[in-house]
Formats: C-alpha cells, structure tokens, sequence
C-alpha cells in the first residue's frame, strides 16, 4: 500500500486583525449604522437620551451584549438545532444582560433605579438579535466578536450623539448626574454661561423643553437620516 | 371601574409606542401599508393579553420571596419572561395555523417576529414595576396592546397618503417616518391632561 502522503490543507492566513476586521468595526458606524439604516434597535434607545451619562451606560452595556452574544452565538453555532435557535439566542443574550445589571446595581445604584427597564431591553434590542441572526450564526468566533463591538459602536455613536444635542438644548448642562457635570447655559451664576447676567448675549436664551421629551429624539434621528442620505445619495429609500 | 381606567390609561394615556417609545423597530418597519399594520396589531394585542397574565403568575408564585418557593429568585425575571414570551409567540403561532390558515397567511413573518418586539417583554417589567394585581394585569395587557394597535394603524394611514406628498428625496421612507412619529407622538401627550378620576 503506497503511503499516501497527505498534502498539508492550504491554510488560508487569517489576519487578526486586517482590512476585512477592520471594516467590519468602521462600517456600522457610518454607512451600514443600525439605527440609521438597518432601523434595528430603536426602542430601548430613544428614551435613555435625554442625559448623556445614561446614553454612555447603555452603549457600554450594549457593546459588552452585542460583542459576548456574537461571540458565543458564534462558537455553538454548528450545535444549535435550527428549530430552537431564537430560544438559545435569547437565553445567551438573556444571561449577559442580567450580568449587566447585576454589575450596574453593584456599581451606581441610581443609575441603575433610572435604567432598571431600559437595561432589561437591551434582550429585545433588535440589534442584538439582529446581528446574531444575520452575522454570528454564519460567521467564525472572532469576526462576529468584532462585528458585535462594531454594530454596539454605531449604535452608542448615535445615542450619544442624540443625547449631547437634547442635554444641552434642553437642560443647558453635560453629564448631568455624575461628577464630571458640566453647566454650560443656564439662568444661574453657576454656568459657563449665566443668561440672568448683567449685559449678557444670552438673555434671550431659556431651556428647549421639547428637548427633554422622548419626540424630541424621533426628530432628531429623523435628521441625522436626512443629513447621512443627502451626503450619501445610494443611501435613499426608493419606495 | 378601575380596570376599564387601567385599561384605557395603558391604550391612551401611556401608548406604549407614543408615550414609552417600546416596539418601535416592527413599528417603523411593518407600518408601509394599513393591510399589514392591521394583521401584526392584532397579534399584538393577543400575544400582550396571554403573556401579561402568565408573567404576573410566574412573578407572583416563582420568583417573588412570597411565593410557594420562598426564595427572592427576581434575578431570573428576565430570562423566564423572554422564554415565556418566546414560547407564547410559538403556540399563538401553532394555533392560529390551526383554526384559521387564513389570518396566518396574511401574518406571515410577522408574527414570529413578535418575539422580540420590545413592547411585550416592555409590558410585563411595568406590570412588576407597577405592582398590578391579576387582573390589573390583564387589562393591563389588552389595554397597552390596544394602544400599540391604534398607534401603529394611524401610523401605517399617514405613510400610505405621503407617498405622494412632495418629500425631500433624503427624508423619504425612514426619515419621514420618524418625524411622523414624532409628531404623533405630541398629538398623544395631549392626552395625559385627561383626569383618571373623570372615568370612575
């Protein structure tokens, strides 16, 4: 019997980190953006936005989901039988989340009293569910890792985004509720800007208070749309 | 009187998508057409009035220090409600197809999509958070998905008559819909004026 000598497999190199892993991060945050054009994840976001302090908590939080569900979504994914996938899914995402929260708790309990059922949300956060069914069930451990930190970046980006403009339209301050507070426009001695003061440009100025409303988020998003699709015309809903 | 008040405060006062702003990626996603908005807002209202009731008993005699188990077992809440809510969706899904294949036709896809429309899983943690009792709960239940139902037809009526509305190419589609939510959403916050003792 003639030995048969097994040529060693090609390995195809899989950079740790090349263009495609790199791609995989940036394109969330900008043409491929979950909140903007997959319309994933609107709904635990909208509400937590009036501050920027709780926006950075839930990003955080999201990325940490997103990344760790993708990643152990991604090494069962030859184990999962098809028919029960959403039920393993939501028990993955589900488990992560209650670390979140029980992390949360321990750390700042009146951020965590403010959050308590946004962070239970981050379960139905459609993107989550939607990266996993899209990217992780299809995809090796390591890229659907990255894919997860890349889609909870996009969706931080634009959470906070949203809750710089409605913080300081709408309470003239930044980070309200932490240390690093910063009063910024206010009818008081104790911001940058004291609109009450003597010969002031600001006198005319006073709080947006439809800023602090959750509709105010809509219209802001509804502007971001506008503003990403006129820079970027392939991007336009043609229906 | 205090459950038709509970009910129409959750369908009216605190729509859960205009007031709480939960269930709003199906929301924007399903509201193209009326057809399609009527069929998923019905599943809504059904798969809301099951799982209300059936968290509340897994919360009361499960979970809760109160209960038969004796043991304070709330940091399960999530995963037992999603797998309850998952599971639910499954049988409304089985049953439908069963007694009527023509309303799971015209469902399709959107019913198992239910599963993660943060509204449901949304409902059962203000149920908790509120402390209904159970039939706080259900009506609770009905009432919020009555107002998801209402929201997302007046939604899907506006999108279909804007479509030939002049709209800046960038904002068609998605952009608009998210204005119009918006909007809508003002016009509900009206109603929080309302006084709840005027319905007793």
């Amino acid at each position: 019997m003639a030995e048969v000598k097994t040529a060693p497999a090609i390995q195809e190199k899989e950079p740790l980190f090349g263009k495609k892993e790199k791609k995989l991060i940036t394109d969330p945050l900008t043409d491929n953006n979950p909140i903007t054009i997959q319309v994933l994840g609107i709904c635990s976001a909208l509400a937590v936005t009036s501050l920027v302090l709780p926006s950075l908590v839930i990003s955080v939080a999201v990325v940490f989901v997103c990344a760790f569900s993708s990643l152990f979504t991604s090494l069962l994914r030859t184990k999962i039988p098809k028919s029960i996938r959403m039920i393993v899914q939501l028990v993955i995402i589900a488990t992560l989340v209650t670390i979140v929260e029980m992390v949360l708790k321990y750390f700042s309990y009146p951020v965590y009293r403010q959050l308590t059922i946004y962070i239970g949300l981050i379960i139905t956060n459609c993107i989550v569910m939607g990266r996993l069914e899209a990217f992780a069930m299809a995809n090796k451990p390591w890229r659907s890792f990255l894919d997860g930190i890349g889609n909870g970046l996009g969706y931080g980006f634009i959470l906070v985004a949203i809750a710089i403009i409605r913080e300081l339209f709408g309470k003239g301050s930044l980070f309200a509720g932490s240390i690093a507070e910063i009063k910024i426009i206010g009818a008081s001695p104790d911001y940058l800007i004291n609109t009450m003061a003597d010969g002031s440009w600001f006198g005319w100025y006073s709080n947006n208070n439809l800023m602090v409303l959750p509709v105010a988020a809509m219209f802001i998003i509804g502007i971001f749309i506008w503003i990403q699709r006129s820079l970027n015309p392939d991007l336009v809903d043609i229906s | 009187m205090e459950l038709v008040n509970i009910f129409l405060k959750a369908a009216f006062v605190e729509n859960l998508v205009l007031a709480y702003f939960l269930g709003m990626c199906s929301f924007l996603a399903v509201s193209k057409t009326v057809k399609t908005a009527f069929g998923l807002g019905l599943a809504v209202i059904f798969v809301l009035g099951i799982t209300m009731p059936i968290n509340w008993l897994i919360n009361e005699y499960l979970l809760s220090e109160t209960g038969p188990l004796g043991f304070d077992f709330s940091f399960l809440r999530f995963i037992l409600f999603i797998a309850v809510i998952a599971s639910m969706v499954q049988l409304v899904e089985m049953v439908i197809e069963k007694v009527s294949p023509s309303l799971y036709n015209s469902l399709g896809i959107f019913l198992p999509l239910i599963t993660v429309n943060c509204a449901i899983l949304g409902g059962s943690l203000f149920m908790v958070a509120r402390e209904y009792n159970f039939s706080e709960s259900v009506a609770f239940g009905l009432g919020g998905g009555f107002g998801w139902f209402l929201a997302i037809i007046a939604i899907a009526a506006i999108r279909e008559k804007i479509r030939y509305s002049d709209v800046p190419p960038a904002l068609r589609g998605l952009g608009m819909a998210f204005i119009l939510t918006g909007l809508m959403g003002i016009a509900f916050m009206s109603l929080l004026g309302i006084d709840p003792a005027a319905f007793k």
